[in-house]
């Protein structure tokens, strides 16, 4: 299943420079074993030689495991203030920065990046998220969608999928886990009309890679939906993040697609259909619902609806 | 309201909202981001009139909520600019976890504060629950009486936030309606001369400056966290000497003198009001009245409630027989925050132990007429008389069917 790495020179330019440009994000932070989250901040300076990146989280995981004073794993400017209000946040930055370049004051190209995870971000900091992207701030905000608040020890978000056990959804005698379907944040997005909207997976660092600097050379709001596994909410080993991610994808739960400008591309069509019984019975969350059939079935069944409604979008802004 | 613009100072008719709306202008601040709420509602629209027409060089965002515009308000000042917002009530009040997160980065952020009652009931008239709500918040708080007390307050706020001994947020607080609506003449200063008086803004460690990277809002646990209150607490003591410092500065500058509190006809007062804001212009107006009668009756109007000169005040408060407080919000089942900053201060630094009164009044704009005063002050000589204040401790004023 594991593809090989292909040698340095059989990559794209755009991933050669990935490669060769310095980091941004230092090791010795304090996420978890196996944890994926630090491989995309380590890609936020890498996108383009033509400006400069000014970073911000919400609450959470990657804020709390980056940034214990006195240390820090931020090489570039970063700044954090509360769980709801990321995107708040960093329009003020934003809003300062063409303040200043309009009174001469600034002259360097910037661009700002906002990272939160599922709960700060289809939760809590849904409304400043809004407003933001609404406003149209020149910002990209990142969503590591883990399904739920680990941060905190696994708690329910409403990224969490349907029948998934968390500490607020528990399995027990009247209960299954997780009820109903979880929110699609992707398509709030795009009702937001904003000119490039994607969905990623940390498994592709390629497909993940092209988007960033897609999304940051974007002049106005974008949005990045990433599915990123968490090794203990997922209850899974802590070398499989990369290969959970990418059976997630495989089994159409995290269709890979973008949406520039109101045009919908699929950029990644599993070869085979596959159930999602591979990717949900692979992770000890899920492992309940194998006394469930019905369960398996509703969210099949809502996989399946979801992939159609893409296909069908994708064919529609063609 | 753009016709107010360059030249000499001008005597103008103005709310007091339009004012603070003048200072903003006059400030020129890089980023503005505020949410409409009454009555601070006006600061806001005039303000956006300057923007829509190149009167400023700000970036005004307008924000879905009071959370998000203090949450812009410290990314902006964080990103190295000066910044503003204006606000009431419940507008502070969800602001109120980013108030703390301002002070404890020391960011100067300023806010133009028209005090409005907290809802519960909803009511959208004046009191101060708002402001004392967030007295613990680590924001310096003046208060305005009047129109140009609004304004020159504001005038003085980016000198005090941001001098490099105080580097804490500002609110300069007036009353919803009674001055944010009401028009007085005002002393309006010259363009020049109020850009002058308040000086460039020095960016300190902007997130902006990618040359030298920081972290800001860091996970701080039990090993700093106490060090870093500690620093907040000592920009809050050092505020004290700080606005005194701008203050006579303002008042070489433009002639008008302020200090962290306003003595009236004390020296020699037996009877004494203490009051904060716009009640204190009707207290003054009884007390001249009474003073041409021979009483001795006078007032400390507080300027600077955070942080609290509770030497100065304890010490101006030394002759007094009688001091009563005048609470413009409640701590239930508590005594008014101004009277426990009050009876704080006559504690430890009067030389005399006066009697101590303490009314609530005025919650939720109930208008305290210059009757209701007399009748405090007739109270207060009762009280003095007998030599104890009895059951008169804790009065509500002016409120129906209250027979305590």
């Amino acid at each position: 299943m594991i593809e090989t790495t292909p040698a340095l020179a059989e990559l794209s330019p755009e991933t050669k420079l990935m490669c060769e440009r310095p980091g941004t994000f230092s090791g010795g932070h304090r996420m978890c074993a196996g944890c994926p989250t630090g491989l995309f901040t380590k890609m936020l300076t890498r996108v383009s030689d033509e400006y400069e990146i000014v970073a911000g989280n919400a609450t959470g995981c990657l804020e709390v495991a980056s940034s214990i004073f006195p240390y820090s794993s931020w090489q570039i400017p970063w700044i954090h203030t509360a769980f709801e209000n990321a995107s708040a946040m960093m329009s003020g930055v934003e809003a300062c920065y063409r303040s200043l370049v309009r009174q001469g004051k600034m002259r360097k190209k910037l661009k700002f990046v906002v990272m939160g995870g599922d709960g700060g971000t289809y939760d809590i900091g849904l409304q400043s998220l809004s407003g933001a992207m609404e406003r149209g701030h020149d910002l990209t905000y990142i969503c590591y969608d883990n399904g739920a608040y680990m941060n905190t020890g696994v708690q329910r978000s409403s990224a969490t999928p349907l029948g998934a056990a968390t500490t607020t959804t528990p399995v027990g005698s009247e209960s299954s886990g997780r009820k109903g379907n979880r929110k699609d944040l992707t398509k709030i997005m795009l009702a937001h009309n904003l000119g490039y909207v994607a969905q990623a997976s940390i498994h592709d660092i390629h497909d993940l890679f092209r988007k960033m600097k897609k999304a940051i050379d974007h002049d106005g709001p974008s949005f990045i939906n990433l599915l990123s596994p968490c090794i203990p909410g997922w209850k899974i080993d802590a070398d499989m993040a990369v290969e959970s991610a990418r059976e997630g994808v495989e089994c159409n739960f995290w269709p890979l697609f973008e949406v520039e400008n109101g045009k919908f591309t699929i950029n990644y069509r599993p070869t085979a259909k596959k159930p999602v019984t591979d990717w949900v019975f692979s992770q000890g969350r899920f492992k309940h619902l194998k006394k469930h059939p019905e369960v398996i079935a509703a969210f099949q069944a809502e996989v399946d609806k979801q992939w159609a409604w893409l296909e069908m979008e994708e064919a529609r802004t063609k | 309201m753009s016709n107010l613009t360059a030249g000499k100072p001008k005597i103008v008719p103005i709310t007091g909202a339009g004012a603070c709306a003048q200072a903003m202008r006059q400030i020129n601040p890089d980023v503005v981001a505020a949410f409409p709420i009454t009555p601070s509602t006006q600061i806001v629209e005039d303000f956006s009139a300057f923007v829509a027409n190149g009167q400023v060089d700000t970036e005004f965002v307008t924000v879905e909520s009071e959370h998000s515009a203090m949450s812009a308000c410290i990314g902006a000042s964080a990103a190295g600019g000066r910044v503003m917002t204006a606000t009431s009530s419940a507008g502070m009040a969800y602001m109120w976890e980013l108030l703390y997160v301002a002070a404890s980065m020391r960011q100067p952020v300023l806010m133009s504060l028209v005090n409005r009652a907290l809802t519960g009931p909803i009511n959208i008239h004046c009191d101060h629950s708002d402001s004392m709500g967030a007295r613990d918040a680590g924001w310096i708080q003046l208060y305005s009486e009047t129109n140009q007390e609004a304004y020159d307050n504001l005038v003085m706020a980016a000198r005090i936030a941001e001098h490099p001994d105080v580097r804490l947020p500002l609110m300069v607080c007036q009353d919803g309606f009674i001055i944010s609506h009401s028009i007085q003449t005002m002393q309006l200063e010259d363009d020049k001369a109020v850009k002058a008086f308040v000086g460039p803004h020095l960016p300190y460690h902007s997130i902006l400056d990618t040359a030298k990277p920081v972290t800001w809002g860091a996970l701080d646990l039990q090993d700093y966290y106490i060090e870093h209150k500690r620093g907040q607490e000592q920009g809050m003591r050092n505020a004290l000497r700080v606005i005194q410092e701008v203050s006579d500065d303002f008042a070489k500058t433009f002639g008008r003198q302020y200090n962290l509190f306003e003595d009236y006809r004390l020296d020699d007062a037996e009877i004494v009001l203490v009051a904060i804001n716009s009640v204190a212009g009707e207290i003054k107006e009884v007390i001249d009245e009474l003073r041409t009668k021979g009483e001795k009756v006078g007032l400390l109007k507080i300027r600077s409630f955070r942080p609290f000169p509770y030497e100065q005040i304890g010490q101006a408060l030394s002759n007094a027989k009688i001091i009563t407080v005048l609470d413009r919000s409640a701590s239930f089942g508590a005594h008014g925050p101004l009277f426990t900053e009050i009876s704080t201060a006559v504690y430890n630094y009067a030389s005399n132990r006066p009697l101590l009164m303490g009314h609530t009044f005025g919650l939720g704009g109930r208008e305290l007429t210059l009757r209701h005063i007399e009748h405090v002050i007739s109270e207060s000589r009762i009280c003095l008389d007998k030599g104890e204040v009895g059951n008169r401790q804790g009065m509500w004023l002016n409120v129906r069917g209250d027979k305590s």
